[in-house]
């Protein structure tokens, strides 16, 4: 893989600058509630300038390149470097946890959850930052299995702090189930490393030399691999701690979870387990096709059973991240292709949707569904929001949503050399069977919370849009329209990388 | 017969021995305080940390001297020179320091036979973990646990305490008897007591001329014995209870300076001079582990007492130290020497959080017992005791947290170095069964630590407002020991560099 190492700098800075912030506010007194939430939204503008600096720079021409490559000794005794680069697949998600990090500070501005504490708030969700951006520049195993693990800590705080009731066994069972994950993700790491002759941790030179180790060995390396991962995709039947999670989460903490860390896992399969252990891929792929499209039906099912709106919403990132990975199980550039698009997607729709969960609680102190109604007349903008975020989730052409799921869908048709072709067109049928529970499941949501008259909830706490949630929504919106209208802004960056992603198996 | 004439006395090495005078030195000089009136308040601990402290920094000189000397044996073979000793010595050292701080606050501090017993359990120790001779083992064994036996009973006003000094003895006893019976046998086979005279006879016999059975069952006992004092499941029973009953800081102590030196020593006897018989005893070993890994972190989460909690924690992390023996038990393997490295470092790094975190516990248990001093007989250590500390005393609970989070195995802590070793070591020597068991059983235990997490942050004081007035006390040795523990366990989580760049000389035993 073609490495280019001009302004190494970058990455690194844009990384590590949240930590500035993090010191910053260590020593901004608790009281000084103004200067917490300035230096918190300074640090994340600045974090996304650079991110922005980053985005000019990179050669767009080569974006299959590994590139502002920084390689340096780390932990030498045990052949570990702090060794970072971005390609097409990670700079759109490194990109985007640095803008959805800053929008949800500016959305905290005006509504930090109970019980309060901004300072530790702000510090929990910059060291989050770190710990998100840090793992989709890594290069390294050592270094992704550090940062894959700083996020776990804030989060499980995030929870079960500022979550709602039953936070404490949410945050527990988030907790546990990543870490049981990661756990066998690090034996299967070092057991790649091993057969590899010991030689590094680096993801490239294990590309290069994980394809040699023997078949059977792969496929159990593959397992420790897959199970940390597809825990935190999460992949039914390991999903159940999501919807709990999410439900608790004060809504930051749910916009950061579905917007980010879901992509920590898929991201994973993309860059590491499959490249690094292509025989085992091909082995495990239709098993992994098959969890998807079961994770599809279920997911909707799921949501047609759900009374919660944010459980509703939960359970539909099941059934998206089912989309994502049946696009990775096929092996080809066209599905991966799909799944990245997906994972984006799903993050700025999925984030804008627990968005607008959070103000619907706000302003009517409820998420049942029952509950409510007729949001298109007593707020009209934010029920209007709420049905383009639903349109887009259900996959509309026309909006983000719909380049994400529909070649997914597609590429089951055709997956690479080696698959089963009548089973992929199986999974390929009930996938798209799935997209029609999908728009029934949204629609349905839709129909009952903005159409309507409402119920009764006259107080003054129901208010329209307000400016802060204008600024922190709108270039989330921007971004599912645009991406949906010209998908090429995205897809000509991830292209080049899967293409060099997917080498061994023939492109 | 001039029996004088042939005698040669074994050249002394006083450098290379004055960690141990240093030790010694300390315990007579507390001693003599018994015939002096009462000594200021603090100054009993002044002294068993200053030796200590000493005996320390000598360890680390002697340490850093080894970079360009080969390992030796001193005083004719009876003590090992070399870094897995002296590593294994300064912790010990560090623990003893440690602990004589945050004994400062304890209700024993004014005893000066409590100060110069720590010194005592830590000459015991550091023999212990030096000794390549098994009678000189064995009586560093005894004077470690004697004085443990003392340390354990030392609260008088607790009957808890004398039970647990009680019941420690005994089957502490039992613990000696075994081993003294393994000494036996296998000096019967091999005709001779020093280990590393023990490993070069066995590796030197062609075949198999002797009577193998009554080494291995010598062998057998050897482990029994040292699991006793390692506290390795089945041998654990008396961990919890004597854990629990202990004073605080002496659990603290136990903890550390016990395994460090029990796990050093089975290390060292097995590795040098057992290698021959890997093949024989390393399934032993294998069953211990995950039985030891198992036992320990299921036992542990269903426990409503934070010191029983961490007593069976304590039997899970000699799990992961087991991991570590087991893969230096494929003595095939070039990776061998891995798992002899990694056991060491995951023992001491072990050792600091456990001071660290018992310390952190003795801060709660003495708070809670001073607000409801009234209900008698109920324990100051149970969980619901940490209830809301983060909210009286933030810092307090955040230092504490992180011990615990290194405890769980969390990256940038020392903890995650230490499981990282010891799986890394279990892989290279494709020992995956294990290493996929000690990684499970980790996450297990870590629902403990956060079951302790969850307390402090995000539970409410059971007793309202009242307590939440009273944040806990903490005096400046204590301060400084938390500081301390929560310091090291950062700087070796996030730089563990300089630690893993020895590791490689830690495996090279003075023979």
């Amino acid at each position: 893989m073609q490495m280019i190492r001009d302004n190494n700098w970058v990455l690194s800075v844009g990384t590590f600058l949240p930590m500035l912030g993090v010191i910053a506010l260590l020593v901004t007194p608790k009281a000084n509630e103004a200067a917490i939430k300035m230096v918190a939204l300074l640090t994340s503008v600045a974090t996304v300038i650079i991110g922005i600096f980053t985005l000019v720079n990179f050669d767009f021409d080569q974006a299959g390149a590994m590139q502002f490559v920084a390689q340096t000794d780390w932990i030498p005794v045990i052949k570990s470097t702090y060794f970072i680069g971005v390609d097409g697949i990670s700079l759109p998600l490194y990109l985007l946890s640095m803008v959805v990090t800053l929008l949800v500070v500016i959305y905290s501005l005006d509504h930090i959850p109970s019980p309060g504490n901004p300072k530790a708030f702000f510090i929990l969700m910059l060291i989050l930052q770190t710990g998100m951006a840090g793992t989709f520049i890594a290069q390294d195993l050592i270094l992704f299995f550090v940062f894959f693990e700083l996020v776990l800590l804030p989060m499980y705080f995030m929870i079960g702090v500022w979550g709602g009731e039953q936070r404490q066994y949410a945050s527990l069972k988030f907790f546990l189930y990543t870490m049981f994950g990661s756990a066998l993700m690090l034996v299967a790491f070092l057991a790649i490393f091993f057969k590899t002759g010991a030689e590094s941790f680096a993801i490239p030179y294990l590309v290069e030399n994980g394809g040699g180790i023997a078949k059977n060995v792969q496929v159990w390396i593959f397992a420790g691999m897959f199970i940390g991962f597809a825990v935190k995709v999460p992949m039914f039947p390991f999903h159940t701690w999501l919807p709990d999670a999410h439900t608790q989460a004060p809504t930051q903490g749910s916009v950061i979870l579905a917007a980010i860390l879901l992509k920590l896992g898929t991201y994973g399969f993309v860059r590491i387990a499959i490249p690094t252990l292509p025989d085992a891929a091909i082995e495990w792929a239709p098993w992994i096709g098959g969890l998807a499209v079961v994770g599809i039906i279920y997911g909707a099912f799921g949501c047609l059973a759900q009374t919660d709106m944010k459980r509703l919403i939960a359970f539909s990132s099941v059934a998206h991240m089912g989309f994502v990975m049946l696009g990775i199980s096929t092996l080809t550039s066209f599905g991966v292709n799909a799944a990245v698009f997906g994972m984006v997607a799903h993050g700025l729709i999925t984030g804008m949707l627990f968005f607008i969960a959070g103000s619907v609680k706000e302003r009517y102190h409820t998420l049942e569904i029952a509950k409510l109604g007729g949001m298109l007349t007593q707020v009209p903008r934010l029920g209007w929001i709420l049905g383009l975020c639903s349109m887009a989730s259900l996959g509309l052409p026309g909006l983000a949503g719909f380049w994400g799921e529909f070649p997914a869908i597609l590429s089951a048709y055709n997956p690479a050399d080696g698959l089963n072709v009548s089973v992929y067109r199986t999974y390929m049928v009930i996938a798209a069977l799935g997209t029609v529970f999908a728009a029934a499941y949204l629609l349905w949501l839709y129909q009952r919370t903005a159409f309507g008259t409402p119920k009764g909830h006259d107080h003054h706490d129901v208010h329209d849009v307000t400016t802060y949630e204008w600024v922190a929504w709108l270039p989330l919106l921007v971004a599912i329209v645009a991406f949906g209208v010209v998908p090429n802004l995205l897809f000509g960056v991830i292209d080049p990388a899967v293409q060099e992603t997917l080498r061994a198996f023939g492109g | 017969m001039d029996i004088a004439g042939d005698f040669l006395p074994p050249t002394i090495e006083w450098f290379a021995l004055s960690p141990y005078i240093a030790l010694v030195a300390g315990a007579l000089i507390l001693l003599l305080g018994s015939l002096t009136p009462q000594w200021p308040r603090g100054w009993y601990g002044l002294v068993s940390a200053t030796s200590a402290g000493v005996a320390g920094v000598l360890s680390v000189l002697q340490f850093a001297n080894l970079a360009d000397e080969l390992p030796r044996t001193l005083v004719k073979g009876a003590l090992a020179h070399d870094r897995f000793g002296l590593l294994a010595l300064i912790a010990i050292c560090v623990a003893v320091v440690f602990t004589s701080m945050t004994t400062v606050d304890a209700d024993t501090s004014d005893s000066l036979e409590h100060f110069a017993l720590l010194l005592t359990a830590a000459l015991g120790a550091a023999i212990m973990v030096t000794a390549n001779d098994l009678v000189v083992s064995f009586l560093g064994i005894e004077t470690l646990s004697l004085s443990l036996y003392v340390l354990a009973a030392s609260d008088r006003r607790r009957s808890a305490s004398q039970e647990a000094g009680l019941k420690y003895f005994i089957l502490g006893g039992f613990a000696s008897a075994f081993l003294l019976y393994g000494i036996a046998l296998v000096y019967g086979t091999t005709g001779q007591t020093s280990i590393s005279g023990i490993g070069s006879t066995l590796a030197g016999e062609v075949s198999v001329p002797r009577n193998d059975a009554m080494l291995l069952a010598g062998v057998a006992l050897l482990l029994v014995g040292f699991g006793f004092k390692v506290s390795l499941v089945p041998f654990h029973s008396w961990t919890p209870d004597v854990y629990h009953g202990a004073p605080t800081h002496v659990t603290g102590f136990m903890a550390s300076l016990g395994k460090v030196a029990a796990i050093v020593a089975l290390v060292r006897l097995f590795v040098v001079a057992f290698p021959t018989r890997a093949d024989d005893w390393r399934p032993a070993v294998f069953a211990l582990a995950v039985l030891t890994l198992l036992v320990g972190s299921v036992l542990a989460i269903v426990q409503r007492d934070v010191k029983r909690m961490l007593a069976y924690s304590s039997i899970s992390h000699a799990g992961f130290m087991m991991v570590g023996l087991e893969a230096a038990g494929r003595i095939g393997s070039s990776s061998a020497s891995d798992g002899v490295s990694s056991a060491l470092v995951y023992v001491v790094l072990y050792s600091v959080l456990a001071v660290g975190s018992f310390a952190a516990v003795s801060v709660v248990s003495q708070h809670a017992s001073d607000v409801t001093s009234t209900s008698e007989g109920q324990s100051t250590t149970s969980l619901d005791a940490f209830n809301g500390v983060a909210k009286t005393n933030p810092v307090f609970a955040l230092g504490f947290t992180v011990l615990l989070l290194a405890q769980a195995g969390v990256p940038l802590t020392s903890g995650f170095v230490a499981k990282f070793g010891v799986i890394r070591a279990a892989v290279s020597t494709e020992s995956y069964v294990l290493a996929v068991l000690a990684m499970v059983s980790a996450v297990i235990a870590a629902y403990l630590y956060l079951r302790i997490m969850v307390s402090m942050w995000l539970s409410v004081p059971a007793s309202g407002e009242a307590t939440s007035a009273l944040a806990p006390k903490l005096s400046l040795p204590l301060r400084v020991t938390l500081v301390s523990a929560v310091a090291i366990t950062l700087v070796l989580g996030v730089l563990p560099t300089w630690l893993l760049d020895v590791s490689d000389s830690l495996a090279l035993f003075a023979r």
